[in-house]
């Protein structure tokens, strides 16, 4: 987890296309500046960030759905809970499902667990578009590379 | 033998009542499909835009009349897609309207946005 960067997903531990899954891992640092701050003394991941966390974890998924064709853009957030704090050093366990593939945007669940007990889940809207620039998919691509995305859906994307 | 002209004459005048009645009621049943897509519309309109239920109409805009914005068109269009089990094309609608080959009124005024469901449904079931 690279919070500087804003890249959170570790690597992914399963992609299942056919049942329109995926579940990555995401390593929570235990020093970074944030927790000086949220909170002085009582260092908590900010949910914000858990949020980001399941938005990315299932915009990986939906890359995969699309062949790597397509981009999906956070658009809404819903029944989001953050269920118990997460502090510095552990380990996270992030999965997501398909709610709703519609024209143009998706829906899907994402939950985080540690130590396979549930810490928060959301509901996520997307929309989706084509990738703006060849910079940003070069980039997502050295990234999916990064966190052990499947290069045969590059390949073929 | 005089009262077969009289009966056939009713049968007559009874054939006509029907087929005039069958007209009548397939308009009905028409009516009743189209107002039926429409009330669901606008009671998920209604419900996820938080808008007064009366103030939704067939001829309303969703986007100038009603004020909904693209985000909230997709909860809308999530809502339609799942109670109809059809998949609103909104990215080909957006590039006919784009593309200037498509008003909004004929996508986005309720009465019209009902009939174009009516028309996934249809080609969904055929």
């Amino acid at each position: 987890m690279d919070l500087a960067y804003f890249q959170l997903i570790d690597r992914i531990t399963d992609l299942n296309i056919g049942e329109k899954t995926i579940a990555v891992e995401a390593q929570v640092p235990q020093q970074n500046t944030i927790f000086e701050g949220h909170f002085p003394g009582y260092p908590l991941m900010p949910g914000v960030l858990l949020i980001e966390s399941m938005a990315q974890t299932s915009g990986w998924l939906l890359i995969a759905l699309m062949k790597f064709e397509r981009m999906p853009f956070l658009a809404a957030v819903k029944e989001a809970k953050m269920r118990t704090f997460v502090t510095p050093g552990e380990l996270l366990n992030i999965e997501a499902s398909i709610v709703h593939e519609g024209s143009g945007y998706a829906i899907t669940q994402a939950k985080v667990s540690v130590g396979g007990k549930l810490r928060c889940n959301a509901t996520i809207t997307f929309g989706i578009a084509s990738f703006p620039n060849a910079d940003l998919r070069g980039h997502m691509e050295v990234m999916a590379k990064r966190i052990g995305f499947p290069q045969q859906v590059i390949a073929h994307g | 033998m005089g009262t077969r002209p009289r009966i056939m004459g009713q049968a007559l005048r009874g054939d006509a009542a029907i087929a005039g009645q069958y007209g009548t009621y397939l308009q009905f049943i028409k009516g009743l499909m189209m107002s039926s897509t429409f009330d669901r519309v606008a009671t998920i309109i209604a419900e996820t835009c938080d808008i007064p239920r009366d103030t939704i109409t067939p001829e309303s805009h969703a986007i100038d009349d009603l004020g909904i914005d693209s985000l909230d068109f997709l909860d809308i269009a999530f809502a339609i897609d799942k109670a109809f089990g059809i998949k609103l094309p909104l990215e080909k609608w957006t590039q006919e309207v784009n593309d200037g080959k498509a008003t909004t009124e004929q996508y986005f005024v309720l009465k019209n946005l009902s009939a174009r469901i009516d028309e996934l449904v249809a080609a969904k079931d055929a």
